[in-house]
């Protein structure tokens, strides 16, 4: 153990060749370089995600635009919407998670290193995959393609019979194989949380970070086992001559969408809950007050984790559910918005009667806050039935969705860069660049996805590669893809950013936000195994006792 | 200390303006593009939601005003606690160091903030499991019409099992009387993949999934053209699965049928079309009444001119689109499942002649 730490220490040392150091990173064990690994990984995608979104706004910026052809238009969604999710989202939320959790729990690694390692690569070879299908996916003929299904890939369109060819193959076994490294860090962050905590940090100190990583990873857990059994059956289907899902045979395309939505549901919450974790501890911070109502936050995000767990059909209310069935999906996901509302007033509580500094990480939480309250609203809209049977499968969901992954999950994520960067770098991000990225982010944000409701209420479907003119829907899509780009600009404006800041930032020093938990007590960047003696703590808030000796938090508790 | 009170002042206020700049630009661009939107419609034009002239769409259109204003109390209201918490507890330049007073919770706001959404969410659930069963479980009247559609890639079939009646893309129902409603039930199937029936201003959609038998009905009140498409990505043209539901009156609908019912038309001039289209691939997928072509892949022709559009709703129907449809029917719709058929230019001009007259 200890030559290990002699060596990742001397990576630091300069005046070592790169060849060193790139093996350094590619056989590490460490938690922070794994969570840095994760994170680039992520970005990278992101940029790759991003270009596929802007061909398909430019395609639909006009009725019978003819930039891409309808095949390649149908596999930049379908790639889209894969990346976006399980090669941008969960390996950027598990990045921060391993990056961070050990530390605030007072932890030197992981519980499990070496699965920590196991699971990033096997995730970036799920992306890598996937992304060969361009190249491989006809099967090496000379004409490659990239799957085309949609992020779906709903039954019998995946089958041998429409989707002939190898793409759905690198789709399918992509996502399995990202999907066991997913399952793999879950694994190790509940291990993690449950036996490494420092002495005196009790379940009910642990920050919420870690407890809504906690609950996270649970679901993880219950959402990617079926979706990988799906894979399976689906490889069944294609090769061994499987039934499931092929309804010429007899078997159900509807059996595929349960599999698909009881992933498909939990994972926007396996999305969401770690970026509510970004604003609890982001908001407290930047409003000077400790979270209002700790346990009341910990209870309603379990809350959300149980009951977003029997609301998947509410994606499939337009295929001919009995009214018992489509009452009981509309109940439950509405009953969902409690617990939701209740943490958005709780994050309001604690900044009543703060004194809220307008830095950038907290500039993004205000967006957040607001973009996630109409995400939220336009869900209740969609829950009720009846309403769904015009809105779903329309860019009023479209809409609704990148509400809640960019205006909910991106904001939270932005905020976090912007407030941890200075503790993996040891360098502040820039800012007036922060600043700028933020409200141009802001309008671009407002421009494409407000708007892109309302050629969903004038009919327009989802997924369609070019539209009719005359039904409303030109000068709307203009718009929004104008936003689209505004936005791109923006991102470009953040990778700036972090590189700049990276060689010219200012010096960040331990503690650059007066804030209160552990991973702020060690240098920027956390020397290696974190903690030279393990802390002991006393309450939520460790920094705020070691600051305020007059009047610590452990007095209350 | 008063000038720190005014310096705040400024400072509150060029908040506040940046904020209300940001919703200016906002609004000015929604309030554009309404407008934009408004100045474009010939009737029926635009497929709104909004603009319900059927039963089930009505009942949905009421639903969504009570949730739309419920939903948007509650915007207005967290959304101004949010705006009014932003503005009133911005930190001061002054007070580096002074912390505010910390306060952990309150088991009474809590308890406020969970009882409240309950009870709205209990309201939401019943005013939606009342119009869910209004909708779904409604019975059908004795004066009903009965069609099956059938959805493939990447166009509609329709069959009026009572009526005798085949057609393609294009559906006609007769409007509905509410002192004697005739609505038309359709029972919807795939001959592949999923598909989704939806035409916005007469019903919510409803998908058409194999081996899975799905109904919708619709119950128009008012004669017209009703515009709508494909709703469930079905493959490489999804886009262009565009839908034509003519709402006629009685007389009209009658008329339709009648037309729709007789014969194909058995023209001897135009023989040598007919004899491409008996002795090519045509009839594999293509029936046309009293000839020898039965097949069911693709639209059935019997009636071909009766019909407006081409390739389901792609293009006009026009003698030119249609040569250029059999010709070339990527240059219509890339990636449809109707080949290019390799025809002589002679044969070509006499097949197409033959079409015309299929009235």
């Amino acid at each position: 153990m200890s030559s290990d730490v002699m060596a990742i220490q001397s990576a630091d040392a300069a005046g070592r060749s790169w060849t060193e150091v790139l093996h350094e990173w590619v056989t590490t064990v460490d938690h922070k370089r794994l969570g840095v690994l994760y994170i680039l990984y992520a970005l990278f995608f992101l940029v790759i995600g991003g270009i596929e979104a802007t061909i398909i706004r430019i395609q639909l910026m006009r009725p019978h635009n003819d930039f891409v052809s309808p095949q390649v238009f149908n596999r930049m969604f379908t790639m889209h919407g894969t990346t976006m999710i399980f090669f941008v989202a969960m390996p950027i939320l598990f990045g921060f998670a391993n990056y961070l959790v050990p530390l605030m729990i007072g932890a030197r690694d992981m519980a499990f290193p070496r699965l920590n390692a196991f699971s990033f690569w096997l995730t970036a070879f799920g992306g890598l995959l996937l992304y060969f299908s361009f190249l491989g996916g006809s099967g090496l003929y000379g004409a490659g393609n990239a799957p085309d299904v949609g992020w779906w890939a709903y039954a019998p369109l995946a089958s041998r019979a429409f989707s002939p060819g190898h793409s759905s193959d690198y789709w399918t076994i992509a996502l399995l194989a990202s999907g066991f490294g997913s399952i793999g860090t879950a694994i190790n962050i509940i291990a993690t949380i449950i036996s490494m905590r420092c002495p005196g940090m009790k379940l009910s100190r642990m920050p919420l970070l870690a407890w809504l990583n906690l609950v996270m990873s649970g679901m993880v857990l219950l959402a990617i086992t079926p979706l990988s059994a799906a894979q399976l059956m689906l490889l069944v289907d294609r090769y061994l001559g499987g039934h499931f899902f092929d309804t010429q045979a007899g078997g159900s395309a509807t059996l595929w969408m349960h599999f698909f939505w009881i992933f498909g549901h939990p994972e926007v919450y396996v999305l969401i809950i770690p970026c509510f974790a970004f604003a609890s501890e982001i908001i407290p911070v930047f409003s000077r007050k400790p979270i209002f109502g700790y346990p009341v936050m910990v209870g309603a995000t379990v809350c959300i984790a149980f009951v977003s767990m029997s609301v998947w059909a509410h994606h499939m209310f337009t295929i001919g559910m009995n009214s018992y069935a489509n009452s009981f999906f509309a109940i439950t996901t509405m009953a969902v918005g409690v617990p939701t509302g209740i943490k958005i007033f709780n994050w309001l509580g604690t900044m009543w009667g703060g004194k809220i500094q307008f830095k950038t990480p907290m500039l993004f939480c205000m967006g957040f806050l607001f973009q996630f309250l109409i995400a939220g609203l336009t869900g209740i809209m969609l829950s009720a039935a009846p309403f769904n049977w015009q809105l779903s499968g329309s860019y009023f969901v479209v809409a609704h969705f990148h509400y809640v992954i960019v205006g909910g999950i991106l904001f939270a994520l932005f905020g976090a860069f912007y407030y941890w960067y200075p503790k993996i770098t040891g360098r502040m991000l820039n800012e007036g660049l922060g600043k700028l990225h933020f409200w141009m982010f802001l309008i671009g944000f407002h421009l494409t996805f407000d708007l892109m409701h309302i050629p969903g209420l004038l009919g327009m479907p989802r997924r369609i590669y070019t539209y009719e003119p005359g039904r409303g829907w030109e000068t709307l899509n203009l718009l929004v893809t104008i936003g689209a780009f505004i936005q791109g600009i923006a991102t470009l404006v953040f990778v700036a950013n972090l590189i700049i800041s990276y060689f010219k930032g200012a010096k960040a020093g331990n503690d650059p936000w007066d804030a209160w938990t552990l991973e702020w007590s060690v240098s920027s960047p956390p020397p290696a195994y974190n903690f030279s003696s393990i802390p002991t703590v006393a309450s939520r808030r460790p920094l705020w006792d070691l600051k305020h000796p007059e009047d610590p938090d452990s007095r209350y508790e | 200390m008063a000038t720190i009170t005014n310096k705040h002042k400024t400072e509150w206020k060029a908040v506040a303006a940046r904020i209300m700049g940001v919703f200016v630009i906002l609004a000015g661009i929604i309030l554009a593009a309404a407008l934009c939107t408004a100045s474009e419609p010939p009737a029926n034009s635009i497929p709104s939601i909004f603009e319900p002239r059927s039963t089930p769409a009505d009942s949905i259109r009421h639903l969504s005003f009570f949730v739309l204003s419920i939903t948007g109390l509650i915007f207005l209201v967290v959304f101004t606690l949010l705006t009014y918490v932003i503005l009133k507890f911005r930190g001061k330049s002054g007070d580096r160091g002074r912390e505010p007073a910390q306060v952990y919770g309150s088991t009474q706001i809590e308890l406020a903030w969970t009882v409240i959404p309950i009870l709205i969410v209990v309201v939401l659930f019943l005013a939606t499991a009342r119009v869910i069963h209004a909708i779904q479980d409604a019975p059908r009247p004795v004066g009903a019409v009965q069609v099956t559609a059938i959805g493939h890639q990447f166009w509609w079939e329709f069959r009026y099992p009572m009526l005798g009646i085949v057609t393609a893309n294009e559906l006609h129902v007769p409007v509905s009387d509410p002192t004697h409603p005739t609505p038309t039930f359709l029972k919807l199937l795939s001959a592949d993949t999923d598909h989704s029936f939806w035409v916005p201003q007469l019903a919510g959609k409803t998908d058409l999934i194999p081996n899975h038998p799905n109904e919708t009905w619709l119950d128009p009140h008012e004669t017209g053209l009703f515009l709508g498409q494909c709703a469930q990505y079905c493959g490489t043209q999804h886009a262009k699965m565009l839908l034509r539901v003519y709402v006629d009156n009685p007389e009209e609908f009658a008329a339709w049928v009648r037309a729709q019912r007789q014969p194909a038309n058995q023209d001897e001039k135009k023989a040598a079309g007919r004899h491409v289209f008996e002795t090519t691939a045509c009839l594999n997928c293509h029936a046309v009444g009293g000839t020898n072509g039965t097949g069911r892949f693709g639209p059935d022709l019997t009636h071909l001119m009766s019909r407006h559009t081409l390739a389901s709703g792609a293009a006009e129907n026009t003698p030119e689109n249609l040569r250029l449809w059999i010709e070339n029917p990527d240059a219509i719709k890339p990636g449809s499942l109707m080949p290019a058929m390799k025809l002589s230019d002679a044969d070509l001009d006499a097949l197409v002649r033959y079409l015309e007259t299929l009235q």
